[in-house]
């Protein structure tokens, strides 16, 4: 008799407890993989060896410019219509397998492969989208559409490595000791139950943005409703998938800092704001009043990864472990203080995250040009398209 | 001809306990208790019975208790007694049956066909006592992004106004005419009390409610009684009603007799004449029309109140509800079939719209599917029952909800369904003077603020349950609804898993 399949992350919602780290010299200057390893190997009984995967930014410098997709594949079916997919919506400058070494814990890994692309010039102008939103539009397609396959990141200069195993396995399995980055993040996952499914692994990531996630929000339902009403497919139906989602709509389309993203959805309480003096309370509750869907409620930590830097956030009640310490420029966090203490003993500066506190570790540069900008958030759908060729007649710009 | 209109109801007295204090007598309105004039025994005239219970409540000895009326039906199905009693009165009289309150017909109730969850080992439930709960609403439009400076901590493009409700639950319109100025007073102290609002309805505002205005809807409706720019700009928002869960598709009539100078002065209309609503606004007869109220409205107030469109739940609710949304009003009040009435034509109460249940959870994923639920606010009412009922409702999608008939209960009222006749025996549906007078507002408005209090908590365990200390998060969080004994066509349009999904 055949086993009935279990079914997978998107067919219904599996809960599951986490180990998380992350790792970030605010120098830029790029690290191998070696010490998140140790970080997350560290805390192996916070995960059952049901997902594990690292996020890394600055890992392809040489093509910067470029978004690297990271797809797993179930079946040849599954790359021949993702690559056909792709011919037609991207100009790809580079395709190859990414580099793997077999493991012994590892069974089973999909075929998993790296695209450099931009994206074809004449359909970005003709989608009437800007460049982000054409390639999240794409990703979600390919996911959703496209059996067998899964964009596990599509950044750029940034990629997720992932998949179903310990973490410490998975990273031996993809080699990411051989990978330098000026920031990494890790996850170790403890699911209640899940099929082994490569694409359910973590970090999750959508653009620039990785997201690993330790604790079970029980805004779910309200959060992902809130944000499916603007495009975001929330086919996995997981925490991480919908914070990720939040993220992205707070930050890139509505324009605000990744600070400002969290603090909307840690948002202080009631009682905090009506303390407050009351030109600072209106702010507080115009922003809850517009984004109260955007709050994230239940235990969650969860460490974001984008193009910025690294940032740290807890639950409002701090009702999940998060670490966080320094050593000149590197800054460690981790869901236990022995995982950073294991790769940096003399760490400085150790302190748990404060509940509902964003803490931000931004590079050196970005915090000196987010020094100068404008502190005003500007919607994307406010700004013109860059990329705007060929079309009659041309929008007449101001000089 | 022979009368054969049965009574309903059968007066019981235990002689034994009955110590003929003629109490009951004084306390009802109908008539129906009295000394007969030959054996000067106490005697009830069953007739005259609508079983508002205010004898059994006020007897000291507990001695009365009423009883259905005993007479077995036809044996049919199809004929039942009920049905011939209707039969019997019109065809003694010719006349349209009234009768009050919510559709009292065994539909299906949903909400108790919804079950809540809890949080078990993978994340924690959350206790009330030792965290913050919090069940604060605003309810008003907002754009879908905000445009602030964040070093500066200042929002850049003020909101449209809000309200602030410290807990999710107002009261339903009830108009001064329909209910006792007491009745009403109670409402607005509690309101008041309870940091939240409550509806004049469609009578206008009688002066003595003015120290409450800001804790007031008031409502504009068909017949625009009291309707100037001074109610207007006393109120705190302007709910524009198109129809009620009780009666949609009709308007209402306020007898001429119980247009008293205080209704006459109130509803600025001539004493001793007949108040009449008509079905339509007859300035609105399609959705483009209902946005030159809306905005005609904010111009005579400043842009400074929210302006609230009520509607009943009907079939095409959703559809209507999102073109609301696009006429400008800032919130849309959703009232379902179930929902009260001071009086209603029985066919209507009884067959005309549908469960809230089914309404707002279209109305809901409606607005969702348009991308615009966040920018306006979503009130449902018409049969909330009790806190479970409330933590439903915003589960499936709404910000607040309003409740009347409980309410009403909690003052006294004990659904006889007879407030069209105006001898309410509690002073709440009245305008005798006597019958108002047993009304004491501030008694009155401590039982409601009891009621609502006691829901609050009830709510703030629930969520805490749930795992979830703002009320923001339970908001159209449809995953912790779970649906008993429903079929796949009710589950898809309440937008929840089955129980054991």
């Amino acid at each position: 008799m055949a086993r009935k399949t279990i079914p997978r992350e998107g067919e219904t919602r599996i809960p599951s407890g986490c180990a998380i780290a992350g790792i970030i010299d605010r120098s830029g200057q790029r690290h191998d993989g070696t010490a998140i390893l140790e970080s997350i190997a560290l805390m192996h009984d916070r995960s059952n060896g049901l997902g594990g995967g690292f996020a890394a930014y600055g890992i392809y410098p040489d093509y910067a410019q470029l978004y690297a997709f990271h797809i797993m594949y179930e079946n040849r079916d599954a790359r021949a219509a993702t690559e056909a997919y792709l011919e037609r919506y991207y100009l790809c400058e580079k395709q190859e397998r990414i580099p793997t070494e077999e493991h012994p814990a590892i069974k089973n890994p999909p075929d998993i492969w790296r695209y450099f692309m931009a994206p074809h010039p004449m359909r970005l102008a003709a989608s009437g989208l800007d460049e982000a939103e054409y390639t999240m539009q794409h990703v979600f397609h390919i996911n959703s559409s496209i059996p067998g396959a899964f964009v596990a990141s599509s950044g750029k200069d940034m990629g997720v490595f992932k998949g179903v195993g310990y973490p410490e396995d998975i990273g031996a399995f993809y080699r990411i000791g051989d990978y330098d980055a000026w920031a990494w993040t890790a996850h170790g996952r403890f699911p209640t139950n899940t099929p082994g499914w490569w694409g359910g692994a973590h970090p999750f990531t959508l653009l620039n943005w990785s997201i690993v996630h330790n604790g079970e929000i029980s805004s779910y339902d309200a959060n992902r409703r809130y944000v499916e009403q603007f495009g975001y497919d929330c086919e996995l139906q997981t925490d991480t998938e919908v914070i990720t989602y939040l993220f992205d709509l707070l930050a890139r389309r509505h324009g605000f800092s990744q600070q400002m993203a969290a603090h909307i959805m840690a948002a202080p309480s009631w009682r905090e704001i009506d303390a407050m003096e009351p030109d600072r309370a209106a702010f507080e509750t115009a922003l809850r009043t517009v984004y109260g869907s955007a709050l994230v409620n239940g235990p969650f930590s969860v460490i974001l990864g984008s193009e910025e830097g690294l940032l740290a956030l807890n639950d409002r009640l701090k009702l999940r472990a998060l670490m966080a310490a320094e050593k000149g420029s590197m800054v460690y966090l981790a869901s236990e203080q022995a995982a950073i203490e294991a790769v940096c003993p003399d760490a400085e500066n150790m302190h748990s995250i404060e509940g509902g506190v964003p803490f931000v570790v931004q590079r050196d540069d970005v915090a000196r040009r987010k020094a100068v900008e404008a502190s005003e958030n500007r919607a994307v759908r406010d700004w013109p398209l860059e990329h705007e060729v060929g079309v009659q007649p041309r929008r007449r710009r101001e000089v | 001809m022979f009368d054969c209109v049965l009574p309903r109801y059968k007066v019981l007295r235990d002689a034994q306990s009955c110590v003929g204090c003629d109490i009951c007598i004084t306390s009802c309105s109908n008539g129906v208790h009295r000394r007969d004039k030959t054996t000067e025994q106490l005697v009830a005239d069953p007739k005259r019975c609508v079983n508002c219970q205010r004898c059994v409540v006020m007897c000291p000895t507990t001695a009365i208790a009423i009883t259905r009326w005993p007479q077995v039906d036809s044996g049919s199905s199809q004929w039942t007694l009920e049905v011939m009693q209707d039969i019997a009165k019109q065809s003694q009289t010719g006349g349209v049956l009234l009768s009050s309150m919510g559709n009292p017909e065994p539909y299906p109730i949903y909400w108790d066909h919804l079950l809540l969850n809890a949080s078990q080992v993978t994340n924690p439930s959350i206790d009330p006592l030792r965290e913050p709960m919090e069940t604060r609403v605003f309810l008003g439009s907002r754009p879908e992004i905000l445009k602030v400076n964040e070093r500066a901590h200042r929002v850049i493009e003020q909101l449209p106004p809000q309200l602030a409700l410290d807990v999710p639950i107002m009261f339903s319109a009830m108009s001064f005419g329909s209910i006792s100025l007491n009745a009403q007073k109670a409402l607005a102290l509690a309101a008041r009390e309870l940091g939240t609002f409550f509806n004049t309805g469609e009578g206008g505002m009688h002066r003595d409610l003015e120290p409450f205005a800001n804790h007031a809807f008031v409502q504009v409706a068909s017949g625009r009684f009291g309707v100037d720019a001074h109610y207007l700009n006393t109120a705190a928002a302007i709910e524009i009603k198109i129809g009620q869960g009780a009666k949609p598709g009709i308007g209402g009539h306020l007898p001429g007799e119980k247009v008293n100078s205080e209704v006459s002065r109130t509803r600025m209309i001539p004493e001793g004449t007949d108040a009449l609503s008509p079905a339509p606004h007859h300035d609105i007869y399609s959705i483009e029309d209902l946005r030159q109220l809306v905005f005609s409205v904010k111009e005579a107030t400043g842009y400074r109140k929210p302006v609230a469109v009520k509607i009943a739940a009907v079939h095409n609710a959703a559809a209507i509800a999102s073109g609301m949304a696009r006429t400008g009003a800032d919130i849309i009040v959703v009232d379902g079939f179930r929902g009260g009435t001071g009086a209603a034509p029985k066919r209507i109460r009884d067959n005309v719209g549908i469960p809230i249940e089914l309404a707002l959870a279209a109305i809901d994923q409606r607005l969702r599917d348009e991308g615009i639920r966040s920018t306006v606010s979503l009130v449902a009412g018409g049969s909330i029952r009790n806190a479970a009922d409330v933590v439903r409702a915003i589960a499936l999608g709404a910000d607040a909800c309003t409740i009347a008939s409980a309410a009403l209960i909690a003052i006294g009222c004990h659904q006889c369904r007879d407030c069209g006749s105006g001898r309410c025996n509690w002073g709440i549906a009245t305008q005798n003077p006597e019958l108002e007078q047993r009304l004491d507002p501030e008694e009155a408005a401590e039982r409601i603020v009891n009621l609502v209090h006691a829901w609050t908590r009830e709510v703030q365990e629930m969520m805490g349950g749930m795992g979830i200390n703002a009320i923001d998060s339970l908001r159209g969080n449809r995953l912790m609804l779970r649906g008993v004994g429903l079929n796949e066509k009710e589950l898809d349009i309440l937008g929840i898993q089955h129980a054991g999904e």
